[in-house]
């Protein structure tokens, strides 16, 4: 029977592992030095900001595992023989498998910065940042000022979970609107102006150059580069992106370059070997897509998939349309299809955007100058359906027709106010076009594409 | 801000001290036309619990409760011991020593208390509505911007199962126990609401009366607390202005309306088996006998049960009821929202709440078809079982301990939903209905689900809804009250309460939607 092992529990492992249970009776290890259990990373703020406990970011109960034989070993690989086939663990032990899968996800970029692995600097990404968090900032006492650096996701709920217990917040990004590289200028205007409603000191358009340690290798200060300006604190929190878990693998013959190559199929160059999740690098970009996706949903599709692929039916790693979602404080960000902000925007795309005249509430809608084809959508405090706009995207509708249907993707939960009117009217009066609102439909939502 | 609400909160706990020091305070003195009444009223024939009253409690000045209960206690049992031992059947006394110590120190309260209504009033209701408003309203400014505000809740004493926890646990057990099972301690709190009783029915408070009042008036506080915190979310502003506008109009207001009006006591949204007591043989016959409006509440209360209710369910699912209009729920969604992430979400206590609701249910319905048998065959009981007894046995331990007992007291502990998760067989009806026919389904959206896990934390019927949401499935499950709190706190937008179409509600599913196509058609359609 062939041993199916595992490194790493995060969504992309277990997915991985799951899928190979329902398709055939392998044995199944996954190996995690972080925790005992499979926990929601993208819960962990959660935790430090008291919305839940930390048992509650586990989406399995224990007796999940024993009764789906999936072994669970709790341990750090030191080093991997793929010519014999075998894992070195750090406590001494070894580890032989047949079929190997790296999904070890990522870790917090540092850039060689001065005072970058004092105590109180850290990311929050591992279950141990939570921990160290806690330690370091349990309280506006302890900690007066926290500074963090990297204007991207992880960054702004970083923001959010020290704002909960009231500790202040320097918030340097690099770019000059925050997440500008993503996010069309409206939205990331009005996220600016989001954060800083919020009493989040909000720095635009500067870097970090020193971390600045006290006399017990404690952070004290940090100085930023553009004005030299110093900045007391105690905690710094470095969320200027990830890059691939990999360092154990240097000594393999396993091929690397930012994360563990794959081909569409989630091989490595070593037969038997896969890698899956944050860490895998394609060595082509799917589509518009990036070579490395650390993204929660992509983790789980490469999982899905290569359960086939291990389970005797080889399978291409071929996602669908892309989409994502977060929050930004209390907006939520959903988006489908590609909508791209200043770097990287096609010269076909063009966008219509719309923004609530007060509220935080604004979409914006890509499509193709020539063609009219819808490309994508982002949404800002308006839920929208995940399927429908899935099949638009199949369908290629046009943006006249995305606009005029668009009460049907609406998800907003009941008897919320609705502004497909509002922005139909703006669109008709931008594009000088004539088109009328259709009403909800069960029937077209439920059409398959 | 700060400032008031702690002001607030003080002014609150003297309010709710002075409350729960009533029942042992108070003077009181029985004067013999006084209890000339209660015999008259009360049909008393035994001269030994009367000489005995008139010896130790006519014109003696007790103070508190505590102090004439006892006697009366003992009076009752001297009494019937002598009656049984005679077999003197209808001289012997029923009704219960603390009903007959209810109505008795009802009668002789004659201090402060009892002269002074209005301003104990203001000291008990009126202070803890004030101070409880002072520490609610601040929370306008100090929450900040709209959005979910669940910061801090597992920090907390009170909501995180801490010593505050453990002490409302206490008072609400205790206050549960008075109602059910003393009710003559809740004497001093009965003459609090006097007026207003004697304004909407024109009769002087019982301590059902006293309960009443107080539900209502603890929901509209808490709801002022609902409409703070859901500010943004106006599924939750409509839902609460719901129950509560169900809550004082029909539960409360109405039947003291219909009982000056001699019509007999009647909440038209309670519904049969819920309101497990409608088909008692008392009840019919009241009803009956009353004509006209009783015959109407007799067909009305089974319509509801068995048109109106199960209808409803299949438009909109169960929420209309558990959730928009049952006093129970109503409670839960307001005193209990701050303790709804306390319900055990384990397959264990799914499994255990299976058994146990729809072990309510068969047991309401057997005590029912008896009730029915012996109501139109005229025994007593049903192949030797006594009709009285199943009924008694029902009432005390379903009605009293598991509903009110443990359904409230246990909030801060288990969540606010133990009754209805756990007991109520209203809920079990509604639930089959919900299952297996209706339109009503949490959809979940495609694959956006990131399992953080808030859906199921705040679920307050311990569903675990994110097992579902992170598979892309809908979430149709029998128990969903649809209260809409997983839907707000999804920070992806995942989760929409909603009815449509029963083809598609529900979805099992393996590949989520995001993935290659081939691959979901290849799974999904297995």
């Amino acid at each position: 029977m062939d041993h199916i092992v595992i490194i790493g529990n995060g969504i992309s492992g277990v997915t991985l592992a799951r899928h190979i249970r329902k398709l055939s009776d392998k044995k199944i290890t996954i190996i995690s030095a972080e925790t005992d259990y499979f926990f929601s990373r993208t819960a962990l703020m959660y935790v430090y900001m008291g919305h839940m406990k930390f048992e509650h970011t586990q989406p399995y109960e224990n007796w999940f595992w024993k009764k789906n034989r999936i072994e669970l070993l709790k341990a750090y690989v030191k080093d991997v023989d793929t010519d014999h086939k075998v894992l070195q663990l750090a406590d001494g032990e070894h580890l032989n498998y047949d079929k190997l899968i790296i999904a070890t996800g990522s870790k917090p970029n540092k850039f060689g910065w001065p005072g970058q692995d004092l105590n109180g600097v850290m990311g929050m990404y591992h279950k141990r940042d939570l921990d160290n968090l806690e330690a370091y900032a349990p309280n506006n006492k302890v900690c007066n000022r926290a500074v963090i650096v990297g204007g991207g996701l992880i960054g702004i709920e970083l923001a959010e979970m020290l704002n909960s217990r009231k500790i202040p917040v320097t918030f340097l990004v690099r770019e000059n609107s925050f997440w500008n590289g993503v996010l069309p200028e409206g939205e990331s205007q009005m996220l600016n102006n989001h954060i800083k409603n919020h009493h989040i000191d909000l720095r635009l358009g500067v870097n970090l150059k020193e971390i600045k340690s006290d006399e017990n290798g404690r952070v004290k200060s940090v100085i930023i580069e553009e004005t030299g300006e110093e900045l007391a604190c105690n905690v710094v929190g470095l969320t200027a992106g990830v890059t691939p878990n990999i360092d154990f693998l240097k000594s393999s013959k396993i091929k690397l370059g930012r994360g563990v190559k794959v081909n569409r199929f989630l091989e490595t160059n070593i037969p038997d070997v896969y890698a899956i999740g944050d860490c895998a690098e394609q060595h082509e970009p799917i589509g518009n897509r990036r070579p490395i996706e650390a993204v929660w949903y992509t983790g789980r599709m490469m999982g899905e998939t290569l359960a086939q692929t291990i389970c005797g039916n080889r399978l291409e790693y071929k996602p669908g349309h892309w989409f994502n979602s977060a929050k930004f404080l209390d907006i939520e960000y959903q988006t489908y299809g590609w909508v791209f902000g200043v770097r990287g925007r096609p010269e076909y795309e063009k966008h219509f955007h719309w923004k609530h005249h007060k509220e935080d509430i604004c979409i914006t809608v890509a499509f193709h100058k020539d063609t009219n084809e819808f490309l994508g959508i982002n949404t800002f405090g308006i839920r929208m359906r995940h399927e429908i706009f899935d099949k638009w995207l199949t369908e290629k509708r046009d943006v006249d027709y995305v606009v005029s249907y668009l009460k049907d993707a609406n998800f907003d939960p009941e008897f919320y106010k609705a502004y497909e009117n509002d922005i139909l009217k703006q669109y008709n009066d931008t594009f000088n076009t004539n088109l009328t609102a259709h009403k909800k439909s069960w029937k077209r939502i439920f059409s398959k594409a | 801000m700060k400032i008031i609400k702690n002001i607030g909160l003080v002014i609150f706990l003297i309010g709710l001290a002075i409350f729960t020091a009533l029942p042992i305070l108070g003077t009181f003195n029985l004067n013999d036309s006084n209890f000339q009444k209660i015999v008259t009223d009360q049909n008393i024939k035994s001269e030994i619990f009367i000489n005995d009253i008139q010896t130790n409690i006519v014109d003696k000045d007790f103070n508190g409760m505590q102090s004439i209960s006892p006697i009366i206690s003992k009076a009752i049992d001297n009494a019937n011991e002598t009656h049984t031992r005679n077999k003197e059947w209808d001289k012997k006394i029923y009704s219960k020593s603390s009903d007959m110590a209810a109505s008795i120190g009802k009668k002789s309260a004659n201090g402060f208390i009892a002269n002074n209504k209005g301003l104990m009033w203001l000291l008990t209701f009126g202070l803890g509505i004030i101070g409880a408003l002072m520490f609610i309203l601040p929370n306008v400014i100090l929450l900040g911007k709209k959005g979910i505000k669940n910061d801090g809740i597992y920090h907390e004493s009170g909501t995180n199962r801490g010593w505050i926890g453990w002490m409302v646990f206490i008072f609400l057990v205790s206050f549960y126990l008075v109602l059910y099972f003393a009710s003559e301690y809740a004497t001093n709190w009965t003459l609090l609401v006097d007026p207003i009783s004697e304004f909407l029915s024109g009769n002087p408070a019982g301590h059902w009366f006293v309960y009443g009042f107080m539900y209502c008036t603890v929901m509209t506080v808490m709801a002022v607390r609902m409409y703070i915190k859901y500010r943004h979310n106006i599924y939750q502003v409509f839902r609460t202005t719901s129950v509560l506008f169900f809550q004082i109009v029909f539960a409360f207001i109405i039947p003291e309306i219909m009982v000056r009006l001699q019509m007999p006591y009647y909440d038209f949204k309670n519904a049969f088996p819920l309101d497990y007591d409608f088909f008692f043989q008392w009840n019919l016959d009241s009803l009956i006998e009353t004509g006209g409006i009783g015959i109407f509440i007799l067909v009305w209360g089974i319509v509801l049960t068995l048109v109106i209710v199960p209808i409803m369910v299949y438009f909109f699912g169960k929420r209309w009821y558990c959730s928009w209009v049952c006093g129970c729920g109503g409670l839960a969604e307001t005193l209990g929202d701050p303790y709804r992430q306390h319900s055990d979400k384990s397959l264990f206590a799914w499994k255990v709440e299976r058994y146990l609701v729809h072990g309510v249910l068969v047991f309401v319905i057997v005590m029912t078809a008896m009730t029915l048998y012996s109501f139109f065959s005229d025994t007593g009981t049903v192949l030797g079982i006594k009709t009285s007894t199943v009924q008694s046995i029902y009432s005390l331990v379903i009605g009293s301990i598991f509903a009110g007992v443990i359904g409230t007291g246990f909030y801060p502990i288990f969540g606010n939903r133990v009754w209805c998760r756990f007991g109520c067989p209203l809920a079990a009806y509604l639930g089959f209905v919900q299952r297996f026919k209706s339109k009503f389904r949490i959809t979940t959206n495609g694959g956006q689900c990131i399992s953080c896990g808030n859906c199921s934390t705040y679920c307050e019927m311990g569903i675990d809804v994110r097992a579902y949401a992170q598979k892309g499935e809908n979430i149709v499950r029998s128990s969903c009250v649809g209260c809409g709190v997983c839907s707000a706190v999804c920070p992806r937008g995942v989760l929409k309460l909603e009815n449509g179409p029963e083809d598609g509600r529900i979805n099992p599913t393996e590949i989520l939607l995001g993935n290659d196509v081939d691959l979901m058609d290849l799974i999904n359609q297995k």
